[in-house]
């Protein structure tokens, strides 16, 4: 039966240009998702006092947990990128003609957003977790 | 029910309008047009609240060290990021469970365990909404002198 083609229905995505992107689009989505819901919890916190809070959010101080926040910012930045990027090709669908080009740019401009950011916040990781004083 | 309209329809290509990579298929209407047209409306809104709630909170500045009562309390006093952060969960929470709704009908076929699952998201949504809601606009760090 044709109706039951395992690609038509799609468990497992594969075939197109966009197959990377679209999965790591699924997984920097699920990320900041399960992050927030953590993050409106721990926000919240801040309505029972400052012992409250600061006991909490110190847990984000934490050099360990510095290099979770890394990747979340990433995540963001991915998923943002990438987004506006699907945009253009659904309301301009002329734009998938330089699918590749315009993939090579936004993966292009993410990681290069990410070198001073990755400076930025891995000085601190770093100072925090060997004692160094970048 | 919703769950017969969420099937593709066998001869359509799984993805993209070109059967490349772009979003999903743009649905025909109802429901699942309007969950598509929403998430790009709420992206592109999302692109400068989360972007710039990552950037001002966790990079510039000292990042997250810097975070602590005093500064959240500083920081609330101006109705601007109550209405910045107060929007950020809304968008945040409404674009994140609808993605957590487009993934679950991909891998969850059984109907019964995808309304759970479904339901499930949506009551974790909506709890984390009003706990939100309640802690952005009732917020008073008066309650504790001296504390910032």
């Amino acid at each position: 039966m044709v109706a039951k083609r395992k690609t038509d229905l799609g468990t497992l995505y594969k075939g197109s240009p966009g197959q990377w992107s679209w999965i790591a689009h699924r997984i920097t989505g699920v990320a900041i998702i399960l992050f927030l819901f953590a993050h409106v919890v721990d926000t919240a916190v801040v309505g029972w006092g400052p012992t409250a809070y600061d006991r909490v959010v110190a847990v984000y101080h934490n050099w360990g947990v510095r290099l979770l926040e890394l990747g979340l910012v990433a995540a963001v930045l991915y998923h943002a990128i990438n987004g506006v990027k699907i945009m253009l090709f659904d309301f301009w669908p002329g734009t998938t003609r330089y699918m590749k080009q315009l993939s090579i740019g936004s993966t292009g401009l993410f990681l290069l957003a990410m070198v001073p950011i990755t400076w930025i916040m891995g000085r601190d990781i770093l100072n925090l977790s060997l004692g160094w004083n970048l | 029910m919703a769950v017969e309209a969420a099937e593709r329809p066998p001869s359509t290509p799984s993805r993209g309008a070109l059967g490349h990579g772009t979003g999903r298929v743009r649905p025909a209407g109802g429901l699942e047009l309007w969950s598509w047209l929403f998430m790009r409306i709420s992206g592109i809104v999302l692109l400068f609240l989360a972007v710039g709630h990552v950037l001002i909170m966790h990079v510039f500045d000292g990042g997250v060290s810097r975070v602590n009562f005093g500064f959240v309390a500083l920081r609330w006093q101006s109705p601007f990021w109550r209405t910045w952060d107060w929007a950020l969960l809304v968008l945040a929470l409404l674009h994140g469970i609808s993605g957590l709704r487009v993934i679950v009908q991909d891998y969850v076929k059984w109907p019964s365990a995808r309304f759970a699952v479904n339901m499930l998201f949506y009551v974790v949504g909506f709890s984390l909404f009003t706990l939100g809601t309640v802690i952005v606009f009732t917020f008073d760090p008066s309650r504790w002198p001296g504390a910032s």
